[in-house]
């Protein structure tokens, strides 16, 4: 139980194709090159074939839980308290002025 | 006795009725760390000045007359994904490099009134994604019993610490081990308390409805001690569940005679066989106690490993998002915001931290949403629904921690499932929200630690410590 790898595929990928990582790298916002493209592509087919052991159960009537503890949203009274320093939250920043985070030009955002 | 042998226990009491100086008990702990932390590496920050601030401060309220509180002079060592202000808080990645937290978190504010002395900050995998705590941007942690090996993951520096006697006790975390498999592997008593029970404010979120912060010891008592000082009610948690703090200190006495031990028939297989032998062992200590053995089934256990390895990547992926280069940590400029944000993230999060993410992401992706993050809570619902059965035959479930003992540095780095699959035992407690410790229970191959969980329903904490006090006199 303990040997053997699920990440190294014998097989071509069938589960998730090198188009749609490039797609989620984009979502996630992480720059990957085409090895870490090809590299991640064999990694999370290899899960996704390992996660399909639970294909075989029946969970049409199976309610999700998202949460372990059955809690209700929390409310306070809205009332003025402490909070963070301005200052030494902004010197935390790589980039701050004029007592805000500065960051560089939002033009060529993706949609 | 030396000082980093007595308890924290029996430190407090001490240095409480000014029989012992806190700063003593301080610098004895610092010559282990000045001794032995280049080859182990348990910390990433070690707070000598400030510590030795905090001891002379207990001290000084003991001379004027104060109670410095239940942990007076007791060293402690932080987990460094818990937020203490001014002090680095970097989480094991490149990505936080620099950051000092402008605020402590609720359970830093809570040991720290409570008179424990902090020592450092240790070192963790990652974001707390790991079981070996070799996923660390500054290098791993190695086993003070054998440092050829690992310490488990991903409290691995939290627990070592505590085994090499350079803490007294520590905090670490536990999303789906990261408590119990350390404490298992440096022979040491972790404990995963039920959610909610400890405040999560301050604790740099991995998956959060999983994540859980928990105190690592030498025996039973010092855990049930700090247990009680960071549990109750932090409004400014909303998971937080509306209790007082737990009240353990007073069970460790009871004994077990008359309690039900479930043994499940169907765990999944491929321990060690050691390890099997003590598991055997500590239910026969507890039967000679008077406790009854039965056996209980949870048929849905072998599928903890793929729900758990959905649902806390697609949590993981959400709450990572906020490394984005503009309010803490590092940055890599680029032209514009988004190239800003997808350079820094590239450069700043490590392999393991990436692959959980896309995982995550694509898991909560349009289209995919319901054959995987869907299909898991489904799952989790299935693991909760066999617990429930299950503690209705048995007060609580005993199994190994985890199914081997430490295992050499570098062994596993190249097979992610032999690594994750350390977790079988400790993943559906997490799943499942309940409490879970471990006790170290004799030694396995090579004579290294072999860890024996204790697991409960819902604050079934009272119950999980008697047992786990009784197990502990069961193995001397």
């Amino acid at each position: 139980m303990l040997v053997g790898s699920f990440f190294v595929s014998d097989h071509p990928s069938v589960r998730i194709s090198a188009d749609a990582v490039a797609k989620v790298a984009r979502l996630a916002r992480l720059d990957v090159t085409p090895d870490d493209i090809a590299r991640l592509t064999s990694q999370l087919d290899g899960m996704l074939e390992h996660f399909a052991d639970i294909d075989a159960l029946d969970l049409a009537d199976v309610e999700p839980m998202t949460q372990p503890y059955p809690l209700v949203n929390v409310m306070r009274d809205d009332v003025v308290a402490p909070s963070l320093d301005r200052d030494e939250v902004l010197a935390a920043a790589p980039a701050a002025e004029d007592g805000r985070f500065r960051v560089p030009p939002i033009i060529g955002l993706e949609g | 006795m030396s000082l980093t042998e007595t308890s924290a226990f029996e430190i407090a009491a001490e240095v409480r009725a000014g029989r012992l100086r806190a700063v003593d008990v301080l610098d004895a702990h610092l010559a282990n760390v000045a001794a032995r932390e280049s080859e182990i590496h348990a910390f990433n920050t070690v707070t000598a000045d400030e510590a030795r601030r905090s001891a002379e401060a207990v001290d000084a309220a003991v001379a004027a007359g104060r109670d410095p509180g239940p942990l007076a002079g007791v060293p402690i060592a932080l987990k460094d994904n818990m937020c203490t202000r001014g002090v680095p808080t970097t989480c094991s990645s490149k990505i936080l490099d620099g950051w000092k937290p402008p605020y402590d978190a609720t359970v830093v504010e809570l040991v720290a009134n409570a008179g424990a002395v902090v020592v450092g900050k240790t070192n963790l995998d990652e974001f707390a994604m790991g079981s070996s705590t070799e996923n660390s941007a500054f290098g791993p942690t190695f086993n003070p019993h054998d440092v050829t090996r690992v310490a488990g993951g991903s409290s691995g520096g939290s627990a070592a610490a505590v085994a090499a006697r350079f803490a007294s006790i520590s905090l670490g975390s536990d999303t789906g081990g990261s408590i119990r498999q350390p404490a298992a592997l440096c022979g040491v008593v972790g404990v995963k308390p039920t959610y909610g029970t400890v405040s999560r404010r301050g604790l740099v979120a991995f998956a959060s409805s999983l994540d859980q912060i928990g105190p690592f010891s030498h025996d039973v008592r010092d855990s049930a001690l700090l247990l009680e000082v960071i549990s109750g009610h932090d409004p400014l948690d909303s998971t937080s569940i509306p209790q007082p703090s737990l009240q353990l200190l007073t069970e460790l006495d009871r004994g077990v005679k008359g309690l039900r031990i479930g043994r499940i028939t169907d765990l999944p297989g491929g321990s060690e066989p050691e390890v099997d032998e003590r598991l055997s062992e500590a239910f026969d200590a507890l039967a000679a106690a008077g406790a009854t053995i039965v056996d209980v089934e949870l048929p849905s256990m072998k599928f903890g490993l793929t729900a758990y390895y959905l649902v806390a990547p697609a949590e993981a992926s959400s709450n990572l998002a906020r490394y984005d280069g503009v309010r803490y940590g590092m940055r890599v400029e680029a032209s514009d915001t988004n190239a800003m944000y997808m350079a820094t993230r590239a450069a700043g999060f490590g392999d393991e931290v990436k692959r959980r993410i896309m995982l995550g992401t694509y898991a909560l992706s349009a289209g995919y949403y319901d054959a995987y993050y869907g299909k898991a809570l489904k799952v989790r619902r299935l693991i909760s629904d066999d617990f429930a059965r299950a503690y209705e035959k048995a007060d609580v479930l005993v199994t190994p921690t985890s199914p081997i003992v430490a295992f050499p540095v570098g062994s596993k780095v190249d097979d992610p499932l032999s690594m994750y699959l350390c977790d079988v035992f400790t993943i559906p407690t997490n799943l499942a929200g309940h409490p879970a410790m471990s006790v170290p229970f004799g030694t396995g191959a090579h004579g290294l630690p072999v860890g024996v969980q204790v697991l409960a329903p819902t604050l079934g904490e009272a119950v999980m410590f008697r047992v786990a006090a009784e197990l502990e006199r069961g193995a001397r």
